[in-house]
């Protein structure tokens, strides 16, 4: 187990924080009387609602219908009315509708025994149709819908379907967890997916801080039917990326500008695995997602099954508050995660994880001036110059940025997280991004 | 739960790596510590004294200068740094003015009027001190006689530049410059016998007192530069705080080292392949210049490939003056040499970008 395979080029090693959290159980978190659900919680174009203030809702109920092709249908978290229809800004700085649903009435689903549906007498077109149906999306981090991720143009053929249960963003338990408790979910999920896909081979990444996982997932893989490989990986971030999990398990590299698909590949995350093995099994539609609740400022960590739309502080309430006045909050991992400071924000589908970071965790420092170190440069998994980028769009020189390969970069936040001088390399990636896209139309045209 | 202020927003990643900028100049500084106390045993109190104004000139630079610009930048450690490796680049007995005012072109000309930290394109000590050394030739030049040696005379010559001064007109017979310098009777301190006669007579090893002198730092030089045992127990510790790493120090010693060894011999009637590597190591200011001024981040090239390119065209640089120069050190010159081509390097080894295998070559 000496020689475990990763990425060659680049990478970071955060403290890993894993162990807080690690060992919590999966448990259903409380629902709120009121839920905020935002219309735009994937990629792509947001949902539009199909209720108005005032009407009644169930439970699964489809709130909000998927526009244009890239989108994602939304559904209601739980049974009552509609109090209002808000403009919200989300943590990543989108701005979006939200409803507010006070709950009201019964839970149609919730404690009842569900029906089960099969599926292998239905068509790869059904299934998709499902997996729109139900609003299923990436849960990795991306929130790309997965029926259009799912869906092969003509001619085009899956070699490997690689499944991500890396999870290389530090303090984040959930997938670990999902892959120890529900094995069998996921297992059946994977035949779907198979099904749909037809890869050749699956390949299971995971990395070796997780060696539980590795055990369990590689006792089904030999029960299973399915051309499952659990493949073990040395530590390193963010070998959960797909480009880098790609290059790490097939050798392949994703052209730049390309999708995965172009080198035969297709990647989802384990997460989305089991919300596509109940949105197919039992038609629940993605209203609920585990959520690591942790941090060096939670009082108990934990694994929440969280329902879309409640807000934060109820987690962070249930998991005993604080034990310290946290730094910062953050939605998702820490190193691409973005921090909070309205804790009625509420969760997404995309919300990964809730941390409380005391200031020893974010060792926050004053910048000062490039020193030419070149550590962004040996860290970014890329091969780009972050300094170099930085710079350039600091001076306005955003077509030499482009040409640089900014598009390449992808925000992992390696060249920011080791910067000695502390300069904000991404937050300048982000901008530099937005801009040009700007500047350079407008040159064009 | 309510909304507070106290709270950081800051784009991701929202956790960091616990080096800064500060942490890695005051941890140069601490390592070099050790080497600077040796000096201070070995030429007094008076090496303590320039030591200590080069950094205190540095400091005042650096504060007025960033007074004018209008933030106060002496936490960051970078001055005190260049201000203690200016005090170690003088030779104990220097008038003081020429620290002080090495420090102020370092700090000001090289430093300063490029916009500060980061910002120039030489080593700021090391421009400081080859100023100074080519405007006083005479006070940078006067070397203090270790205590450690049982030597009346108050200054003496340095080994290279005994070496390189006493073969000018050389008419006799030496195998090497080590038995160069015994033959002129240059001499050795008491510890260095001490030391050799331990390891013939424990470890059964032959090892020449003068060699022990030149490593342990019993022989005339820089406050900073002689005592390459310290510097290296430094540099070690530089190496696991991955503060500097290998490519520079290696290259930089590997190619010096292999040049050494294929010509280094012929200026004692010797063929190729017999230079004499030990002496040339340890003496001068290779060891302080390869692991803490060729090393600095500001004026060193940023990947990999061009940190290679740079320390072999260093070391190449140091050989070429110390054996074919008119002075007989040239580490400091080849480093700042070697700077002013590090915007051409950083230009020509960018890092290989991931997905463009196939890309270039279908064009």
């Amino acid at each position: 187990m000496k020689n475990l395979m990763t990425f060659p080029k680049g990478g970071v090693h955060p403290p890993g924080k894993k162990q807080l959290a690690e060992t919590r159980e999966i448990k259903n978190a409380v629902i709120k009387s009121v839920s905020l659900v935002p219309m735009s919680q994937h990629l792509g174009s947001p949902a539009e609602p199909l209720v108005s203030v005032g009407d009644q809702v169930r439970e699964e109920m489809m709130i909000g219908k998927a526009t244009g092709y890239i989108s994602a249908n939304i559904h209601s978290p739980v049974p009552g009315t509609i109090k209002a229809i808000k403009e919200i800004y989300l943590p990543n700085g989108v701005k979006t509708k939200a409803l507010e649903i006070e709950m009201e009435g019964e839970f149609d689903r919730l404690g009842k025994k569900r029906e089960i549906f099969p599926w292998e007498s239905l068509s790869k077109k059904e299934l998709l149709q499902i997996l729109a149906d139900m609003g299923i999306v990436g849960l990795g981090g991306a929130t790309f819908p997965l029926n259009v991720k799912y869906t092969i143009p003509e001619g085009s053929k899956v070699e490997y379907f690689v499944v991500n249960g890396v999870e290389c963003e530090p303090y984040l338990t959930a997938d670990h967890r999902l892959m120890l408790e529900k094995t069998k979910e996921i297992f059946e999920g994977l035949a779907i997916a198979h099904r749909i896909l037809s890869p050749e081979r699956i390949i299971l990444g995971i990395e070796a801080n997780k060696p539980e996982a590795i055990e369990v997932m590689s006792r089904a893989a030999k029960a299973s039917d399915l051309p499952v490989t659990v493949v073990p990986l040395k530590v390193k971030y963010p070998q959960g990326d797909e480009k880098q999990l790609l290059k790490a398990v097939t050798g392949r590299e994703v052209p730049s500008g390309a999708l995965p698909l172009q080198i035969g590949c297709v990647v989802s995350n384990v997460g989305t695995i089991f919300a596509l093995y109940e949105g197919v099994v039992f038609r629940k539609p993605l209203i609920e997602r585990v959520v690591t609740v942790t941090g060096g400022a939670i009082k108990e960590p934990a694994n929440l099954k969280a329902r879309i739309g409640t807000p934060i502080s109820a987690l962070i309430e249930e998991c005993g508050g604080f034990s310290e006045e946290p730094a910062k909050i953050v939605m998702g991992g820490p190193m691409m995660g973005f921090s909070v400071y309205d804790l009625e924000t509420p969760v997404t589908k995309g919300t990964s994880g809730i941390l409380a970071l005391t200031a020893r965790e974010i060792k926050a420092a004053s910048q000062t001036p490039c020193i030419q170190c070149g550590r962004c440069v040996k860290a970014c998994p890329m091969g780009l110059n972050p300094t170099k980028l930085f710079k350039l769009i600091d001076h306005k020189q955003y077509s030499a940025a482009l040409e640089e390969g900014l598009q390449d970069c992808k925000e992992c936040g390696c060249c920011a997280f080791c910067c000695p001088a502390h300069i904000p390399l991404v937050q300048g990636m982000k901008l530099g991004k937005r801009v040009s896209r700007i500047v350079v139309k407008k040159g064009k045209a | 739960m309510k909304k507070t202020d106290k709270r950081i927003i800051t784009t991701s990643p929202q956790i960091h790596h616990a080096a800064s900028t500060a942490s890695i100049m005051w941890t140069v500084t601490l390592c070099l510590v050790p080497a600077g106390i040796w000096g201070v045993y070995i030429f007094g109190l008076r090496a303590l004294t320039v030591v200590l104004v080069s950094i205190a000139s540095a400091l005042l630079c650096e504060l007025l200068a960033s007074l004018a610009k209008g933030k106060i930048t002496l936490g960051d450690g970078s001055a005190f740094l260049t201000g203690i490796l200016v005090g170690y680049n003088m030779p104990a007995t220097v008038p003081l003015y020429i620290p002080v005012i090495a420090s102020a072109f370092a700090i000001i000309v090289v430093k300063w009027s490029f916009g500060g930290l980061g910002a120039n394109w030489m080593n700021p000590a090391l421009a400081g001190r080859v100023f100074v050394f080519f405007s006083w030739t005479g006070g940078m030049t006067t070397w203090k006689t270790p205590a450690t040696w049982a030597v009346d005379a108050g200054t003496y010559a340095t080994p290279l530049g005994a070496v390189k001064a006493g073969l000018m007109d050389f008419t006799g017979k030496a195998q090497n410059s080590l038995d160069f310098l015994s033959q002129a009777g240059y001499p050795e301190s008491s510890m260095g016998h001490a030391v050799a006669e331990w390891f013939s007579g424990t470890l059964n090893l032959s090892l020449s007192p003068a060699k022990v002198d030149l490593f342990v730092g019993n022989v005339p030089g820089c406050i900073g530069e002689v005592s390459a045992l310290l510097l290296l127990l430094g540099a070690l510790v530089l190496f696991i705080k991955k503060i500097i790493t290998w490519e520079i120090p290696v290259t930089y010693l590997a190619t010096f080292s292999i040049l050494v060894w294929i010509f280094g011999g012929t200026r004692f009637g010797n063929g190729a392949f017999q230079g004499d590597l030990v002496f040339h190591l340890f003496s001068g200011g290779l060891i302080l210049g390869a692991f803490y001024m060729a090393t600095d981040m500001v004026t060193s090239p940023v990947t990999r490939k061009g940190m290679i390119i740079f320390g072999i065209g260093t070391g190449f640089l140091t050989f070429l003056i110390r054996f074919y120069g008119s002075f007989p050190e040239g580490v400091s010159l080849a480093i700042i040499l070697m700077n002013i081509f590090v915007p051409l390097i950083n230009k020509y080894t960018g890092p290989k970008r991931f997905g463009y295998v196939k890309k270039e070559k279908g064009k």
